[in-house]
């Protein structure tokens, strides 16, 4: 019991150690595909180190939320982590404390409070984020749900340690045209929550174009560094989500020894960094769509995962 | 054949299939007349690919025989008599004025789907246990989102695409169907499709000739402007 209660913490050690190197890689392969240097992989620790060492300033015309939101910006994933399989393809300590429904609505709680921080400080561009992102995330949000119950349906639970073994035993149900297409439909929504590129461009510095970037505009010092921290952290829970869950379960440890488990850290460091290339991929030979073309894009994304969920639940 | 083995080729025909569908909902949303082409030639081939993978599963040279056709006649001879007929200006247009909103299209799309479900099950289990895969369904459902493309569409050649989607999802569902049909309707079927594609690759030229454009939609009154009230008022 107590070491699985200490692999669970050991989870929330690695999401929370290893998210801003995975946006540093993403950021640095990105600008190498532009035939640019770009910075060290490690610049968003520096970054993240830089910010906790200044000043804090906030408005005074702004309310506690604008103040506690960082915090359960920050806290929101470490909670998703302690739920999804990070390193284990056992069920740990908190496994059944929630399902993946649970850990979308803790997901989504933190966006919530970082939608009405936004809003608080009254910064113009502040606002117009929030609203952006709102339409995102409620085009965004059937498709979770489409996928997450067509999952369940395959495997007769919500529990994500439960549902990962479905789709490779055996082997030939990867082929399943539910399990492809929810894939596909998953990757637009990754691309579409973690604001890249086909939906919002995580580079740019246009307060006007910007979605996800301008709901922390007004916030400075630690604060800042909490949410940018929590930001890579719901990024990387969610590949992990993606990666140990629906595509390749593959690398977990499956024996409860502390070599196991501290082997499985750089097994799945190394499929974040392969599927890191995929996006990528996607990312430097897409451009930005329109606002309005997002609806079209998730529009996409929906009926990719209603497609999965007919070719499962209308199985002859 | 081993039983793993007859899954594992049962889950590719049906992935197949499912993509197959997908490529259907891309023709009905997809805006320029390329990406539409593409997709159709995506399609093809994932058709051509079903019909290999029930030939392999059910040991039928005939469907091998069929993989081939499709996958000569659709993908390379479709584009290159269309590229040959109609104008070139044509692949780079972009469609504007679509009857409804993409997602609105979609959204009935789907549930045009839904409904071929309900008709391509029985069907399915009408003709034999051997057509248990997901091909009649999702053939069916091809079948009516080409047609909805034909009723959506104002550009005369996605409407041609709609169209031969059309004859795609029947081809899909006849594979599973009739798996020994004769090589000699096949064969009709297929040529059949090509002179399709000729004579509205020729139709384009004209219209384009004609009345300068292709958009299809705007051709909808026989005389500009005046003539129609006059005509109304005769009638009235």
């Amino acid at each position: 019991m107590a070491e699985r209660i200490l692999f669970n913490l050991l989870q929330v050690a690695v999401v929370l150690i290893f998210a801003p190197l995975a946006s540093g890689v993403l950021s640095r392969l990105k600008e190498l595909v532009q035939s640019k240097r770009g910075p060290s992989i490690f610049q968003p620790y520096r970054d993240l180190w830089k910010l906790f060492h200044k000043d804090e300033i906030v408005s005074e015309d702004s309310s506690w939320i604008f103040r506690f939101t960082p915090y359960i910006v920050f806290v929101t994933p470490i909670f998703v982590a302690l739920l999804i399989p990070v390193l284990t393809s056992y069920p740990l300590f908190f496994a059944f404390m929630g399902d993946m429904l649970g850990g979308g609505f803790v997901l989504a709680l933190g966006g919530f409070f970082a939608t009405l921080a936004a809003v608080d400080t009254a910064n113009p561009y502040g606002p117009v984020g929030a609203s952006r992102t709102r339409m995102v995330g409620f085009l965004a949000e059937p498709v979770f749900m489409i996928v997450f119950f067509t999952v369940s349906f395959v495997a007769g639970s919500t529990i994500p340690y439960i549902v990962q073994k479905k789709w490779v035993t055996p082997l030939a149900n990867f082929f399943a045209p539910s399990h492809v297409l929810l894939v596909l439909a998953f990757i637009m929504l990754i691309l579409a929550e973690g604001g890249r590129i086909p939906v919002d461009n995580p580079t740019g510095h246009f307060e006007l174009a910007m979605i996800d970037e301008s709901k922390s505009l007004e916030y400075s010092g630690r604060g800042f560094a909490l949410v940018k921290w929590g930001g890579q952290m719901k990024f990387f829970v969610l590949l992990c989500i993606f990666l140990n869950v629906l595509v390749t379960p593959w690398g977990l440890a499956a024996g409860q020894s502390y070599g196991a488990v501290l082997l499985a850290i750089p097994l799945v460091l190394f499929k974040v960094f392969c599927f890191l290339l995929v996006l990528v991929v996607i990312e430097s030979s897409l451009s930005k769509l329109r606002l309005f073309r997002i609806a079209e894009f998730l529009g996409a994304a929906f009926i990719t995962s209603v497609a999965a969920m007919m070719t499962q639940i209308f199985l002859p | 054949m081993s039983d793993a083995t007859k899954y594992l080729l049962d889950n590719l025909n049906a992935l197949a299939a499912g993509l197959f569908l997908l490529t259907g909902f891309g023709i009905v949303a997809m805006r320029q007349a390329r990406g539409c082409l593409n997709l159709f030639i995506a399609q093809s081939l994932l058709l051509a690919a079903s019909a290999a993978l029930l030939g392999l599963r059910y040991d039928s040279a005939h469907l091998y025989g069929v993989a081939l056709v499709n996958l000569i006649s659709k993908p390379i001879v479709v584009p290159w008599l269309l590229r040959r007929t109609s104008p070139a200006g044509i692949y780079t247009r972009r469609e504007i004025d679509q009857v409804l909103n993409i997602p609105t299209a979609l959204l009935i799309a789907m549930a045009l789907a839904v409904g071929a479900y309900f008709v391509g099950i029985p069907l399915a289990k009408a003709v034999g246990p051997d057509a248990r895969g997901p091909n009649v369904s999702i053939g069916i459902a091809v079948l009516l989102l080409g047609a909805f493309t034909l009723t959506v569409r104002r550009e005369a050649l996605s409407l041609l695409i709609g169209l031969l989607a059309m004859e795609n999802g029947a081809f899909l569902a006849g594979i599973a169907i009739a798996r020994d049909l004769g090589m000699l309707v096949e064969l009709a079927i297929a040529t059949d499709g090509l002179i399709i594609v000729f004579i509205m690759g020729v139709l384009v030229r004209a219209v384009q000739k004609q009345v300068g454009t292709t958009a299809i939609g705007d051709l909808a009154s026989l005389k500009e402007g005046a003539a129609e009230p006059a005509a109304d008022e005769a009638l009235s």
